[in-house]
């Protein structure tokens, strides 16, 4: 048998797979990065921010990281750039820039 | 057997009823359609009167009673349902997702012909539509194989070598409704028999939560993923023959997975599926008085189909001759001429084939019709062609 983590996956023999395609755990999916799929990225701007977690309610991929009540950054592993964030910011604090763009800032 | 068991008068769509109520299912989710309505309008009566334990569901069609059914079968639950001709195309695409999630569902399917023309008679259209889906298919040839079938399907089905969904399937009116000698085993045998059901991954063990039908889209997880439905499919044969000849020890009444009837000396034989195997072998009594060697061949399962158990049984004929009861249009033959002749052809034995037509949309198949197929074969095997394929019955 496999394990199951999802890590994996792409060297999973046939026999590996469970009857059905059944996952036999359970939160797996964090182990799935779907950031890669991003083009564009949310950025976020703490100072503008009044943690009304408006975004962490559309979120559609639970990747607005909070604690405590407060929001602490985004979940790039996880963000798969949709911008729907974006658009519910009603305080400027969330802007979308294209990932070309944001590795490169990064590589400077 | 210890003592003669009750013979009585009954339709098939009855005896697959009460195979079902012996079974007592979890949960049956079902809609009704001509010819196959007397099963579920017959089990919904014995929940009604509390003879069985099962949740009876009544949804709004076929697609999303086969939904349902997966549902439940995902849940954890031991599952039937049963339908017919636009029924079970209705439920194409659900068909496919029950095998692929392997849900052990058993469904009875009453054989007829698809629309359009509308037509509510027997023939085998219908479940031709769901052999490359992933299910086992058996055909039952009287109202009493219906009933073993049913009960072997569930032993089947829930094997935990195959966890494969199963159809299983007798002919519209001819074997639905038509009054036939039954004998019944007592609801005791049945019960030990099919034993309890134990879903190795059931949604409702909240303990130990999973996940079905997932996601396999990225690399070559659904690839790799479908040869282990190949696998567990050409596996099930062996099961199938296995949990059958168990039953038929129980039973007394013989269970093959081919039916081959005086093969071992015959130079023509016809191969056919389902109830008209009984004029081909009446017809071929006839024929054998007077001194010609027939003989008559008839799977009693069909996926995954026993292309051994046919090449074994037709291998020292001179001529075949298989009836199809539905077209594959634009292929060059019909569905079960294709099986046969590609059984043949792999296993390296050159016999000449005849394809024929017979009994589409509840179309009369004839002892005359069975008379001039073997007169055929007997031309054909002295070198006399023969166009591709014969509707039987009809002046062309
Ligand atoms: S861009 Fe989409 S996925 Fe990423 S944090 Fe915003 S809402 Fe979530
Ligand atoms: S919606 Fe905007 S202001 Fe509200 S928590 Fe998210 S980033 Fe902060």
């Amino acid at each position: 048998m496999a394990d199951f983590n999802g890590e994996n996956y792409e060297n999973w023999k046939p026999s590996d797979f469970p009857e059905g395609y059944v996952c036999p755990e359970a939160g797996t999916s964090v182990n799935c990065h779907t950031g890669g799929w991003r083009s564009e990225r949310p950025v976020w701007d703490k100072e503008q921010c009044s943690n009304c977690m408006l975004c962490w309610v559309y979120c559609p991929d639970s990747s607005i990281m909070v604690k405590d009540g407060e929001m602490t950054g985004i979940d790039y592993e996880h963000c798969k750039g949709c911008g729907v964030c974006v658009t519910e910011c009603k305080f400027g604090a969330l802007e979308l820039i294209s990932e070309a763009q944001a590795i490169a800032e990064e590589g400077e | 057997m210890a003592e003669e068991k009750k013979m009585f008068s009954a339709t098939g769509n009855q005896m697959v009823a009460d195979a079902m109520r012996q079974v007592d299912p979890d949960v049956m989710a079902a809609y009704p359609i001509t010819p196959q309505t007397t099963i579920v309008e017959g089990y919904d009566k014995f929940v009604a009167d509390g003879r069985v334990t099962t949740e009876y569901v009544n949804v709004e069609s076929e697609h999303s009673a086969l939904s349902a059914c997966i549902g439940a079968s995902a849940a954890g639950a031991r599952v039937a349902t049963a339908t017919s001709s636009q029924g079970l195309a209705f439920m194409w695409e659900e068909l496919h997702i029950a095998a692929g999630m392997r849900c052990p569902i058993v469904m009875a399917n009453a054989n007829r012909a698809l629309s359009a023309p509308i037509n509510i008679h027997g023939d085998h259209s219908d479940i031709m539509g769901a052999r490359d889906t992933g299910w086992i298919i058996m055909f039952a040839e009287t109202a009493q194989e219906a009933y073993d079938n049913t009960i072997v399907s569930f032993k089947v089905a829930e094997d935990p070598d195959v966890l494969l969904p199963v159809l299983t399937t007798l002919d519209g009116f001819v074997t639905t409704h038509a009054m036939d000698c039954c004998v019944m085993e007592e609801d005791q045998t049945v019960k030990d028999y099919v034993g309890e059901y134990h879903a190795k991954y059931p949604l409702l063990d909240t303990a130990n939560p999973v996940g079905h039908g997932m996601f396999a889209t990225l690399g070559d997880g659904y690839m790799k993923y479908k040869y282990t439905q190949r696998e567990a499919i050409e596996g099930a044969l062996d099961v199938i023959e296995k949990h059958g000849k168990e039953w038929a020890e129980i039973t007394g009444r013989p269970f093959d997975l081919v039916d081959a009837w005086g093969t071992e000396d015959a130079d023509y034989i016809i191969v056919v599926l389902g109830s008209c195997a009984g004029n081909a072998r009446f017809q071929a009594r006839q024929l054998r008085a007077q001194g010609k060697k027939v003989g008559v061949v008839r799977p009693r399962v069909f996926r995954p189909f026993p292309a051994q158990q046919i090449v074994d049984a037709c291998k020292n004929a001179k001529a075949i001759g298989v009836i199809d009861r539905s077209d594959s249009f634009g292929s060059a033959h019909a569905p079960l001429a294709l099986e046969v002749r590609s059984a043949l052809f792999s296993a390296g034995v050159q016999i000449p084939v005849n394809d024929y037509i017979a009994g589409l949309g509840g179309a009369d198949i004839t002892l005359a019709q069975m008379e001039q197929v073997f007169t055929e074969l007997e031309q054909c095997a002295a070198g006399e062609a023969k166009k591709s394929i014969t509707y039987l019955g009809i002046d062309e």
